[in-house]
C-alpha cells in the first residue's frame, strides 16, 4: 500500500507552523517504516512491540512537551497531539503507551513532584530507559475514582501501601507506578518502584481488544515504600484528575489517526473493489459512508486543532477536553465500523487494520472516562446541574 | 572535517504534477515538496562522517525561500550550520553547480555530497560538474564508502554489479540508496532546528547554457482490453499479442 499522504480536507495544514508539520511528518514516517509491518502480528499475538521503545525514545516521543532541562523536546501542545494522532493510526496501543509515559507518569511526577523526583526520574522516563504506569482505577471503582479503598499508612519514615488496582496499561513493564491511595482519607500519589516487595504487577489476559498493549494489575500488600516517595504536591482526586486532562487530550487527537486509517483504507478500497462492474465507490451508498467519514474527521481535526492551541494559551477548559475526547472517540469508533462494512468479508482480515481499530476504539470510548462520564462532565458545566451524583 | 551536503526542495514523488502554463515548467500550485530523498542519504553521510572524526556539517540548497523547509529538515537531522544561495529563477545545471562550487571553494571543504541525482530534473549532472569546477575527484552512485585519513574507498553500483573505487579527499561523492539508512529527525532535533538561523547568500548570475523550451507529459496509455475471462479466449490473446502487441 502507499504511504500515507495524510487525510486533510480544509486545508488545515495552513494552520499548522512549519516545526509542527516537520513533527508529523517525522512520526508519520516512522509509523510507516517501522510499525505497520509489524503491528498486525503482535496484535494476534497479544504482544506489545518492545522493540519499538528505544527508536520511540531516540525520536523523543516521550514526555515532548517538557522541559529541554530533562531532555525533551519541549514542543507545544498541537505538535503533541499530531504525535498522538499518527501513533494511533498505527495502533492504539502505541498511543496509550506514550500518552501514559507522557501524560499519567511524567507530567504528575513534573507537576506534583519534588525536585529530587524531577531530576531522578525524568530524564530515564524520556529516554526510555525507564518505563511508567499509572494506578488509579480499582476493580470496583472506575468511574467513581474517589471511592478508592487502597490506603497508604504512615509508619515512620515510610509509608505502607494496601489495596488492588486494574485495568493498568504498561503495569507489568513499568519500573515505576504513580499509585492513588488515601493517606488519613485524602487521596495522594505515591511512586511504587518495581521490585518493591509487597508490590505485583500481574497481566490481564483474554482481551479482544487493545492486544498489542499491556494491560496489569497492580497489587499491594503491605507494600512499604520510602516517605521520599510521596509526591509532594498532589492533594485530593484533582490531583489525579489533572492528570487525566492530559491523556484525554492525547487521546482525542489519536481516535482522529485511528479514524484516518479506516478512511484512507475503505476509500482505497472502495476505488478498485468492482461489483456489478464498477467500483463499489460508485455506489451512492458507499459515497455516503465515505463522506461522512471525511465529514467527522475535518470536523474532528478542527476540534483538536482549537483545542490546542487553547491548551498552549493555557486556557483550555477540562470540560473542553471532556467534549473533544467524547466526540472524537465516538465518531472514530463509528468511522471503523462504516470502513469494516465497506470491505465486507475482507473487512475482518487483519490484512486490513479497520477491525483492529474498531476493536481498539471499543477500549477507547470508554477508557480515560466513559463517553457516559464526559457526556455528564459537560453536561454539568452547561447546565450547572451534576447529574452523576 | 568540514563536510558539506548539497540538498535540493524537489516535488514529492506521490504528489501528482501536473505542467504550468508557460509549458516548460510544473505547476507549483498544491505540490507537496520534500527533501530529494537521494539527498538524505547525502546528508545521513556527512553526519556519520562527523560523528566518527569530528568536524562541521553545512547543508547548502540553492533556491527560493520555500527552500528553507527543507534546510530546516538537514538542521533538525543535525546539520550544524544551512545556507540558502537564494535564487529563484530558472538555472541549468550548469548555473547551479557554479553556484555551488563559488560557495564551497570558499569553505575549503574535505568532502562534498550530492544525491546521485534529483528526482525532479533527473539531470544526475550538478555533484560531477562541481567536481570539476573545483578540480575534485568524483565518485558517483556510491553505496558504500571508507573514509581513512584523506584516503576513501568507495563502492559504486553499476549495471549488474558493483565497482570498488579509491580516491583521495577533498573529493565529491553522490549518493545511492543503500549507502546508509536515514536517520529521522528527532523532535528535540526539529525544536532546536527552529532556533537556527538559515545564512542567505546572494549567489552570482551565471548564463544559461541549456534552455529547457518544453515539458511534457508522457503519452497516455490505452486503456487496457479484456479479451474474454475463460479458456475460450486463449485464442483471440494469442492472435491480438501475436499481431497486435507483437511480443510473440
Amino acid at each position: 500500500m502507499a504511504d500515507f499522504q495524510g487525510v486533510d480536507y480544509f486545508n488545515l495544514d495552513g494552520l499548522l507552523s512549519e516545526d509542527e508539520r516537520m513533527v508529523r511528518e517525522t512520526v508519520r514516517n516512522f509509523v510507516d517504516a517501522e510499525v505497520l509491518p509489524i503491528i498486525e502480528r503482535h496484535y494476534q499475538a497479544g504482544t506489545f512491540p518492545v522493540t519499538l521503545l528505544p527508536k520511540m525514545a531516540e525520536l523523543g516521543l516521550f514526555g515532548a512537551t517538557f522541559p529541554a532541562k530533562y531532555g525533551c523536546a519541549e514542543m507545544n501542545n498541537v505538535a503533541y497531539g499530531l504525535v498522538m494522532q499518527e501513533l494511533e493510526r498505527g495502533d492504539s496501543g502505541l498511543r496509550s503507551f506514550t500518552s501514559v509515559q507522557s501524560g499519567l507518569v511524567m507530567y504528575p511526577i513534573f507537576t506534583f513532584g519534588s525536585e529530587e523526583q524531577k531530576d531522578r526520574w525524568l530524564p530515564r522516563l524520556a529516554d526510555g530507559s525507564a518505563i511508567g504506569c499509572f494506578g488509579l482505577t480499582e476493580p470496583d471503582f472506575g468511574s467513581n475514582p474517589g471511592g478508592m479503598i487502597t490506603r497508604a499508612e504512615r509508619r515512620g519514615n515510610e509509608y505502607v501501601l494496601n489495596g488492588a488496582k486494574m485495568w493498568i496499561t504498561n503495569g507489568t513493564l513499568a519500573d515505576v507506578a504513580v499509585v492513588w491511595a488515601k493517606l488519613d482519607g485524602e487521596i495522594r500519589g505515591f511512586l511504587v518502584e518495581k521490585g518493591t516487595p509487597g508490590f505485583t504487577a500481574p497481566e490481564m489476559t483474554g482481551k479482544h481488544s487493545l492486544r498489542a498493549s499491556v494491560t496489569s494489575e497492580l497489587v499491594f500488600q503491605d507494600c512499604v515504600i520510602p516517605a521520599s516517595n510521596l509526591l509532594p504536591k498532589t492533594s485530593g482526586l484533582r490531583s489525579p484528575l489533572m492528570c487525566l486532562s492530559q491523556a484525554r487530550y492525547g487521546i482525542a487527537w489519536g481516535a482522529l489517526g485511528a479514524a484516518m486509517a479506516c478512511y484512507d483504507t475503505a476509500l482505497s478500497y472502495a476505488k478498485s473493489r468492482i461489483q456489478f462492474d464498477k467500483p463499489i465507490a460508485a455506489f451512492q451508498m458507499t459515497q455516503e459512508k465515505l463522506v461522512g467519514m471525511i465529514t467527522e474527521i475535518t470536523k474532528g481535526q478542527l476540534l483538536c486543532l482549537q483545542l490546542g492551541r487553547l491548551k498552549d494559551a493555557g486556557r483550555a477548559k477540562y470540560t473542553q477536553i471532556s467534549l473533544a475526547k467524547r466526540n472524537n472517540v465516538y465518531h472514530a469508533l463509528e468511522i471503523a465500523r462504516s470502513a469494516r462494512e465497506i470491505l465486507g468479508a475482507n473487512g475482518i482480515l487483519g490484512e486490513y487494520p479497520v477491525m483492529r481499530h474498531a476493536a481498539n476504539l471499543e477500549s477507547v470510548k470508554t477508557y480515560e472516562g466513559t463517553h457516559e462520564m464526559h457526556t455528564l462532565i459537560v453536561g454539568e458545566d452547561i447546565t450547572g446541574f451534576p447529574a452523576f451524583q | 572535517m568540514k563536510l558539506i551536503a548539497c540538498i535540493n526542495h524537489v516535488p514529492d514523488t506521490a504528489t501528482r504534477v501536473s505542467i504550468g502554463a508557460d509549458g516548460k515548467s510544473i505547476d507549483r500550485t498544491g505540490v507537496t515538496f520534500v527533501l530529494n530523498p537521494y539527498d538524505e542519504f547525502a546528508v545521513e553521510q556527512c553526519l556519520r562522517l562527523k560523528e566518527k572524526n569530528g568536524g562541521e556539517v553545512i547543508a547548502v540548497s540553492l533556491g527560493g525561500d520555500a527552500h528553507k523547509e527543507t534546510l530546516r529538515k538537514a538542521l533538525a537531522m543535525g546539520v550544524d550550520k544551512a545556507v540558502l544561495l537564494k535564487d529563484d529563477s530558472p538555472r541549468d545545471s550548469f548555473a547551479v553547480a557554479h553556484a555551488l562550487a563559488e560557495y564551497a571553494k570558499a569553505q575549503s571543504p574535505d568532502a562534498i555530497f550530492f544525491g546521485k541525482q534529483s528526482v525532479d530534473a533527473d539531470d544526475a549532472a550538478v555533484g560531477p560538474m562541481v567536481a570539476e569546477l573545483l578540480g575534485m575527484p568524483s565518485v558517483t552512485v556510491v553505496v558504500k564508502m571508507d573514509v581513512n585519513g584523506t584516503d576513501v574507498v568507495a563502492e559504486r553500483e553499476i549495471e549488474g554489479g558493483r565497482e570498488v573505487v579509491a580516491t583521495k579527499l577533498p573529493a565529491v561523492f553522490t549518493a545511492q540508496k543503500g549507502l546508509n539508512e536515514p536517520r529521522y529527525p528527532s523532535l528535540k532535533g526539529i525544536m532546536a532546528a527552529k532556533s537556527k538561523l538559515i545564512e542567505e547568500i546572494a549567489p552570482a548570475a551565471v548564463p544559461a547554457r541549456v534552455q529547457v523550451t518544453a515539458m511534457r507529459k508522457p503519452a497516455s496509455k490505452n486503456p487496457g482490453k479484456i479479451v474474454g475471462t475463460d479458456v475460450s479466449a486463449v485464442p483471440e490473446l494469442v492472435r491480438l499479442l501475436h499481431e497486435e502487441a507483437r511480443v510473440i
